[in-house]
């Protein structure tokens, strides 16, 4: 191909979502993350002879609250099959997983981007189950070169949801938009806690490159080991860069693995060997094959919680909100709550939108931690910030009253989310209350009047706009605490 | 017969088996007769009935949601031929893929 082609991405996403259930998919084991190695296995997740695997109920209700989510069809019948491959990671030899007939089909989740939307379909939505853990020893520390590895069981058979998109994704940036998308519609689900640095949300992609307006698909690397929101992005760029290289130099892309690495930001092309991919799929004989009825898809989807999408529509037209405010608000679910509950505290919807966007944003960006409805312990104080949503919504009201100057607030409400402080001790212990108190705000004025005599004859002889510097140095003697309504008011009668 | 020598070597090594050629010809043959045995299932006509997964009419077996106890560590390691920190210690991995050169 000429150098100088515009060439168009081509990217499709696979991304495994651990669901957050108490046990295990196929076992009671308990589901959680890290802890002593292999202090959480049993006769089934540890592939004893003769265990057999019982599917968990509350797993199929998470995927079907996915698929729900994902406006895909869930099928009225599916099974599990078993792919066999030999990995220490996986002690039967075989995932249990699903095949030719998915959970759920043909969805799609869409994703706003510079004013823009992109619809991206959902192919299928699928239930497996996780496989070990492996630390690979050795120099390195990679793959490559180790010495040995260890292995534990703790992760293995934790109940895991794929999502396979459809090649619909054009940039690496509606790509990151997408992940983004995904996550937080899976975090109202409640189905999975998305930490991508602890893998319980990992995204791989498949990528090729075409010339600009062609309807043909290139050849597709699968792109692996991206594990955060910036490396899905890096990685899917470099990708891209190196396949229009191969191209534009008249060479052609081999279908293979590419590894990013993420301490290089590079990515590295892997020789497939032969007999990688025969995965001798059958069905799992030690399962019963699902059966989804319309009553249960049903009874899932009357319990299913309030999506981002529509409640920011509902910020918009209920709470008249504009749609920057409703996009941001519930872009994040543990701050749209908690705004929809301190609601219950304070009634000016767009006073609060501009608190929560601005400095208690800005807050919560510094500290890292989360806002929650719940009484905050002081075991969570280093993941969760003190402020409830009464005390927030006392603050709000207080600074309307004018009982704390806005000024004021920006200082309040970091200590109050810091100490679990009320509004009103933070402005007592500080001498932070708003001054009121005419005979005290007349006593300022009347020292600043004096202070600047050239000022008010300036005024006296008409230049009004006097006003203003006068309100200011009344304002600087008060520590900005002063009411500003009544200081002008005062300030107008005794000039 | 319906499969080759090649065919079973490619399974056996699938499965990670190794056979001498005694061996090889004995499951030739019987591999062979399975395969033979499912063609004669596909003479009959089938097309009114439904592929079957499972030989049983039951469908969605579940179990609750709970935590059940589970086996100790100790248990679960008493049978590894070498435990390092707790962990299964396994020779490294050969990767089925590996950085080209
Ligand atoms: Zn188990």
């Amino acid at each position: 191909m000429a150098a100088g082609t515009a060439y168009e991405p081509v990217i499709g996403l696979e991304i495994h979502v651990e669901l957050s259930t108490k046990s295990k998919m196929f076992c009671g084991c308990e589901a959680r993350f890290g802890g002593i190695p292999n202090t959480r296995t049993c006769p089934v997740c540890s592939a004893q002879p003769g265990a057999l695997p019982v599917i968990n109920r509350e797993a199929i209700r998470h995927i079907a609250r996915i698929a729900l989510a994902l406006d895909c069809r869930i099928a009225p019948g599916s099974i599990f099959h078993r792919k066999n491959y030999f990995y220490p990671d996986l002690p039967k030899g075989y995932q249990i997983s699903q095949y030719d007939m998915p959970f759920a089909v043909e969805g799609h989740l869409d994703v706003t981007m510079d004013g823009e939307q992109h619809r991206v379909g959902i192919e299928r939505v699928h239930q497996e189950e996780d496989t070990g853990k492996n630390i690979h020893a050795g120099e390195s520390g990679r793959i490559a070169g180790a010495i040995y590895s260890l292995i534990d069981f703790n992760r293995c058979g934790i109940p895991l949801v794929e999502i396979v998109t459809k090649p619909d994704i054009h940039s690496p940036q509606v790509a990151r938009s997408f992940l983004n998308k995904l996550k937080n519609t899976l975090q109202y689900l409640d189905v999975s806690d998305c930490n991508m640095e602890e893998g319980s949300l990992r995204c791989d992609a498949n990528v090729s490159v075409r010339p600009a307006g062609s309807d043909l698909l290139g050849v597709k690397t699968e792109l692996k080991n991206m594990n955060s929101f910036k490396h899905l992005e890096k990685g899917l760029a470099k990708e891209i860069e190196r396949q229009i290289g191969l191209l534009e130099a008249g060479r052609p892309v081999v279908q293979q693995t590419v590894h990013y690495e993420v301490a290089s930001g590079e990515v590295h092309p892997m020789r497939s060997k032969e007999y990688a991919h025969d995965y001798r799929y059958f069905p799992e004989p030690d399962l019963s094959p699902l059966e989804i009825s319309q009553d249960f898809v049903d009874d899932v989807r009357t319990g299913m919680p309030e999506l981002p999408s529509v409640r920011a529509a509902r910020y918009v037209t209920e709470l008249n909100l504009p749609e920057y405010d409703a996009e941001v608000l519930t872009s994040n679910r543990d701050t749209s709550d908690f705004f929809d509950e301190t609601l219950n505290y304070f009634d000016d919807q767009k006073m609060l939108s501009n608190w929560v966007m601005g400095d208690l944003g800005a807050y919560l960006n510094a500290s890292g931690k989360k806002l929650s409805i719940e009484t905050v312990s002081p075991g969570q104080a280093d993941q969760l910030c003190w402020l409830s949503p009464a005390g927030f919504g006392e603050f709000l009201a207080m600074i309307k009253d004018g009982e704390i100057a806005a000024a004021s607030g920006k200082a309040v409400l970091p200590e109050m989310c810091e100490t679990g402080k009320t509004a009103r001790e933070i402005v007592e212990e500080k001498g932070l209350a708003q001054i009121s108190d005419t005979a005290r705000i007349e006593a300022l004025i009347d020292r600043v009047i004096e202070a600047n005599p050239e000022q008010r004859e300036q005024y006296k002889s008409g230049k009004k706009q006097v006003l203003g510097y006068f309100v200011g140095q009344v304002m600087k003697e008060s520590g900005g605490r002063a009411n500003p309504r009544t200081v002008n008011e005062i300030l107008r009668e005794k000039l | 017969m319906s499969l080759t020598h090649d065919d079973v070597i490619y399974v056996a090594r699938l499965a990670r088996l190794k056979f001498d050629s005694r061996e090889l010809d004995r499951y030739v043959e019987q591999l062979s007769g399975i395969l033979d045995h499912i063609d004669k299932i596909s003479e009959l006509d089938l097309s009114e009935i439904e592929p079957t997964s499972h030989v049983l009419k039951l469908s969605n077996v579940f179990r609750d949601d709970e935590v059940r106890p589970c086996l100790s560590q100790d248990e679960v390691l008493a049978n590894a031929p070498e435990v390092e920190e707790g962990a299964f210690k396994v020779p490294p991995i050969l990767e089925a893929e590996e950085p080209e050169a």
